[in-house]
């Protein structure tokens, strides 16, 4: 059975992450927004959402933030996910199952390639 | 929407959007009782009288992009169909109350459906907002709560973000074990 963490851990990944100076709010960083309204959710947000943290768990990102956001208005294209670098245009991708979040977090937040076919046309 | 924590995550993404500081959810599985119930309380905007009546309403949306929000509707037909219901308590400039139970044993209840995934995509999308969390496991011979406070999480880590990859371990397991441990209780 897992054992519940205690705060005392979170203070030591605290002062490890200022050690290896990861705490950083300069231009570069990289912004991920997830659609979480009713169309979202029921088109498989939470998924979409959960896929995204399990990357940057797994692949140990310290520069990315994760935010939900409500509607968008374009339901159709639900599971929706934005992605922000730095100063660049917001790149807005559609129906992101994990499996698409996957390749996004891959080839577009690390590699720096936008996932072309996944693109909501504009 | 048929998953009772999915319906949870859309709920407290309209307390989000009415501008709440704290939103609170709660679990109760109670076999004692034969119920489910869940509730969110939020500190947002709230509504008025009729704003209420209207949300329950599937032709009414507070939204202005779409005219149809179907959310609490469905909700509510699903609370009823299970010898359950749904309330709306809401005062403005104060908050609002959301509540929906079901008999826990009716066959057609929607299954509770996973409750740390939402917990943790709640903490981590929406960072300014304070969350309290609770889950209660009412069985036959024991009970059990788990309770989880987002706020001294906060205030320890300072300036980390909780899209940390350890943060976001430590989350996962936090929530995961936590309510695990306390659905023990129901067997």
């Amino acid at each position: 059975m897992p054992t519940v963490k205690s705060l005392e851990d979170l203070k030591r990944i605290r002062e490890e992450a200022l050690q290896k100076r990861e705490i950083k709010s300069a231009p570069g960083s990289i912004q991920i927004i997830v659609g979480m309204g009713t169309p979202g959710i029921a088109a498989g947000a939470r998924d979409t959402l959960k896929a995204i943290l399990n990357f940057i768990e797994e692949k140990h990102q310290t520069n990315i933030t994760v935010r939900q956001t409500g509607n968008i208005g374009m339901d159709s294209w639900e599971p929706i996910v934005q992605v922000v670098i730095g100063e660049s245009p917001a790149v807005t991708y559609g129906k992101v199952t994990p499996f698409v979040a996957q390749q996004i977090m891959e080839q577009h937040v690390l590699g720096g390639k936008v996932v072309s076919e996944a693109v909501v046309p504009g | 929407m048929r998953e009772i924590a999915l319906h949870l995550l859309d709920l407290a993404e309209n307390s989000v959007s009415a501008g709440s500081k704290t939103i609170e959810i709660a679990v109760c599985e109670d076999l004692c009782a034969d119920r489910l119930i869940a509730s969110i309380k939020d500190d947002g905007r709230g509504m008025d009288e009729e704003t209420v009546k209207k949300v329950v309403d599937p032709f009414y949306t507070s939204r202005t992009t779409r005219r149809v929000g179907l959310g609490i509707p469905l909700l509510k037909g699903a609370a009823e169909e299970c010898d359950g219901g749904l309330t709306i308590s809401s005062t403005p400039g104060k908050g609002t109350l959301v509540q929906v139970d079901f008999r826990h044993s009716h066959i057609d209840r929607m299954p509770l459906g996973d409750l740390p995934k939402t917990f943790l995509g709640l903490t981590v999308g929406h960072p300014t907002v304070h969350w309290i969390f609770r889950y209660t496991a009412r069985g036959l011979v024991a009970e059990d709560t788990f309770e989880f406070d987002d706020q001294p999480v906060k205030e320890t880590l300072q300036d980390v973000p909780l899209s940390h990859p350890d943060v976001l371990a430590y989350l996962r397991e936090t929530l995961k074990a936590g309510i695990f441990d306390a659905r023990d209780k129901l067997n």
